[in-house]
């Protein structure tokens, strides 16, 4: 697999993404996949807590958060301008 | 569960269903935050019990609900977001739906309730709840949000993606469209079970081939949850019933179902592909525009607005807790005290008028004084986490309690326990891992709980000089101080239990986020009556048992009251009524004083005499009880004016003439309160939320034991 360095931790605030990728061997991970964080779903990057972590995203209409470590395992694709 | 080898099947009582006359059984099922505990409290108004599951600390609600001269029992399960079990709550969910569950019944049908503005996520469990082919009826919540976020449904096309079950739009808090659902709910038994058609071929292929082996039927959704969660473990129930030998053909199963790709990742893709597919054909979304409400939420979601915000808020609930129960508290004291006196004036001196005012009375006040306190403290917990709020605040905080080995969501409890320990305690019910929750058990009981203040107050009144240290009054400031031990000391605790005892990962956090709703009353009001309900039952039986028990090591043996004074000659020239006198000389000699005498060597290194013992002593079910017992020791009787017995305790004297309250030992005192464990009803909670004695004892035997060493070091090295 090619290594995409894009991943939703290193997402801008405002910006799009679909999800092009899962790295799902953290069971924490496979949880996630199973609120809707799979290839194919669209997601925008919302606000961070202070310090940076945990951060929020918004999926299909509604909001989730994520520690950076775990949002690594999510390579995106078609990321858009805020 | 019992084996198949045992010839006798024992069921306890409380484990055979209650045969009601009730027509069905049937599960709510539901995505947490979809205001489903709104809709199943409309449904079944106040007629339902609140309990618990065997042998867990989860809660069971179960309600009645009748229509159309039929009546239903509807189980009101925890909030999942699919039928594979991630939490503890989520693994009594689907046993209940299976009806694996012993004590509650198996489910006649299902009623369904989701988010109508997620449908996203809400599709990934509707499309698992068809597939169990029980009749279903589905309640998509939130209409009117969804109304105002764009968000329209086409009914027609979600019922067909879904196999044919009802579909009906409502909004649980102000009832629209509870009428169609209650009509749809009354004709489940008569519906027809869904056919949803293959989401998975493959998974529903290779179940029935492994359901085939089983010599009794057994439902192929089981058999489905097995392949993908289930451990290849000869004891798991569903396994067994498949048939001798059945783990080889599951592990073959399992490999040629997902290879080395993760059984729940796999289902994960499948299953929202689904989702996505379906969604295109059943909502449609309109262009949304920024709102004033959108706006000020989106202002509060950034990182600097929001955490000050949240600091502000605990502000208030601090403050609200502290001012606002006051007055109410005082109130209770009052009427305690009176309806006391009235005891006493009514049946006079003597044993049985005793035991009812200063016994009972007595000690059931001490229990209702809290309740103010609680009520608000509830109060405000429920419309926090029911406004989607506090989620919000464990997520701002996170970062913070991760430095200490906790996760966000131990806040909340930890700010709880200020006014006092045993609603905190309660509140952990919201943190997920288990060794989180009882690493932030064991750290609650070090705040400053309010019963703490007495005592404190009374000590430094009495040993600290006022006087000012900058702008700051120095009392004020060893007030402060006290109240900055107790958090660093639970903070050191809980991040010493999370590398030692409770060693584990260290917490995930993944919250979901719910939008700020308006909380509906009469939910709020509902859950804050069962709250009441359940604190007053248990701290009030524990608590009382445990005053009479006090009670009882005080009063006897019975002195005989003339010998005591005109033996009293030490006491000549010093203005003390005969009635203070008789008491302190009742109290000496009582079973309470002989203790407080007899463990006197144990707390002599603490510079503690046998006075202090037994105040100490008396005060372990209930701290706020040593000043009362103080103030009757040191012979002033039980209502003591601050002030005298501020004066009292100055010129306290052992009987070698050394004075009893000298610095090193009042700090010493002060450290034992800071620490130990003086509460009853912090350990009957503690007890209850953890389901074994091992961390309230434990907790008990810590805490005291750093508050000994704590006050004996202060009064050695001082």
């Amino acid at each position: 697999m090619k290594c995409n360095p894009d991943t939703m931790a290193s997402l801008k605030r405002g910006q799009k993404a679909v999800i092009s990728a899962v790295d799902a061997a953290d069971p924490l991970v496979q949880r996630l996949m199973t609120l809707g964080l799979v290839e194919g779903a669209l997601i925008e990057r919302g606000c961070a807590a202070i310090g940076g972590d945990p951060v929020e995203y918004r999926l299909f209409g509604s909001g989730i958060s994520l520690r950076k470590e775990q949002a690594r395992s999510f390579s995106v694709a078609d990321i858009s301008v805020a | 569960m019992t084996s198949s080898r045992q010839t006798e099947v024992r069921i306890s009582a409380s484990n055979i269903p209650v045969a009601g006359k009730v027509d069905a059984t049937f599960a709510v099922v539901g995505t947490p935050n979809c205001g489903k505990s709104t809709l199943f409290n409309r449904l079944t108004g106040l007629k339902q019990r609140i309990g618990n599951y065997p042998g867990v600390t989860v809660e069971r609600h179960v309600g009645i609900f009748k229509h159309a001269g039929q009546s239903f029992e509807l189980v009101d399960l925890p909030g999942t977001h699919g039928l594979s079990a991630h939490s503890l709550e989520e693994r009594i969910a689907v046993d209940v739906i299976f009806g694996r569950m012993s004590g509650t019944r198996s489910p006649d049908g299902v009623i369904a309730v989701v988010d109508a503005t997620n449908l996203y996520q809400g599709l990934f469990l509707l499309q698992q709840l068809a597939e169990l082919e029980l009749p279903m009826v589905v309640a998509l919540t939130m209409a009117d949000a969804a109304d105002e976020a764009g968000i329209s449904i086409d009914t027609e096309e979600l019922s067909k993606a879904l196999g044919g079950v009802t579909i009906c739009t409502v909004v649980a808090t102000s009832g629209q469209g509870l009428g169609k659902l209650r009509d749809a709910i009354a004709d489940l038994p008569a519906a027809a079970a869904p056919h949803i058609g293959t989401v998975w071929p493959e998974l529903h292929r290779a179940a029935e081939v492994l359901a085939a082996r089983a010599p009794q039927p057994i439902r192929i959704a089981e058999v489905s949850r097995l392949l993908i969660d289930g451990a290849i473990d000869a004891k798991d129930p569903v396994l067994a019933q498949l048939g001798e030998d059945s783990s080889e053909a599951l592990r073959k199963a399992r490999d040629e179902l997902f290879g080395i790709e993760p059984p729940l990742a796999h289902e994960a893709r499948v299953r929202y592909q689904w989702v996505r597919d379906k969604l295109q054909a059943v909502q449609k979304q309109a262009p949304r525009f920024a709102n004033w409400r959108s706006r000020i939420t989106g202002f509060f979601n950034q990182p600097v607005p929001g955490t000050i915000g949240l600091f502000v808020v605990m502000a208030i609930v601090f403050q609200a807790v502290f001012a606002w129960a006051t007055p109410v508290m005082d109130l209770i004291d009052a009427a305690t005290v009176a309806l006391g006196s009235l005891v006493t004036s009514q049946m006079g001196e003597g044993a049985l008028a005793s035991l009812i005012s200063d016994g009972i009375i007595a000690g059931v006040g001490s229990v209702l004084i809290f309740l103010p306190q609680i009520m608000i403290l509830f109060l405000f917990i429920i419309l926090l986490e029911d406004s989607g709020y506090l989620a919000r605040a464990a997520y701002l905080l996170d970062r913070a309690m991760r430095m200490v080995g906790l996760s966000g969501q131990s806040i909340i409890p930890m700010i709880s326990s200020f006014a006092c320990a045993v609603p905190g305690i309660m509140a952990t019910r919201v943190i997920p891992n288990r060794r989180d929750r009882i690493a932030t058990i064991l750290a609650a009981p070090f705040m400053t709980c309010s019963a703490r203040l007495p005592i404190y107050a009374l000590l430094i009144a009495a040993f600290v000089p006022a006087q000012k240290v900058g702008f700051m009054n120095l009392q004020g400031l060893v007030m402060f101080g006290l109240y900055m031990f107790g958090i660093i000391a639970g903070v050191l605790t809980a991040l010493l239990m999370r590398k030692t005892a409770l060693r584990g990962p260290k917490p995930s956090f993944a919250l979901m986020l719910p939008e700020f709703r308006r909380p509906n009353l009469q939910t709020v009001a509902i859950q804050l009556l069962g709250r009441v309900r359940v604190f007053l039952y248990r701290a009030g039986t524990v608590i009382f048992a445990v005053a009479v028990i006090v009670w009882l090591l005080a009063y006897y043996p019975r002195l005989d009251v003339d010998s005591a004074v005109v033996t009293e000659q030490q006491l000549a020239g010093q203005t003390l009524t005969v009635e203070n006198v008789a008491a302190a000389r009742q109290l000496e000699q009582s079973w309470l004083g002989r203790m407080g005498r007899f463990v006197e060597p144990v707390f002599e290194p603490l510079g503690w005499d046998w006075r202090v013992s037994s105040a100490v002593i008396a005060g372990f079910p209930a701290r706020e009880v040593v000043v009362a017992v103080l103030g009757t020791v040191y012979a002033v009787g039980d209502d003591a004016d601050d002030a005298t017995l501020s004066g009292r305790l100055k010129a306290a004297k052992r009987d070698d003439g050394t004075p009893v309250f000298t610095f090193p030992m009042v700090v010493g005192l002060l450290i034992f309160y800071a620490c130990c464990l003086q509460c009853a009803a912090t350990i009957a909670v503690i007890r209850r939320e953890t389901n074994s004695w091992r961390w309230p004892i434990f907790a008990w035997v810590y805490m005291t034991g750093i508050g000994y060493f704590g006050a004996l070091l202060c009064y050695q090295l001082l």
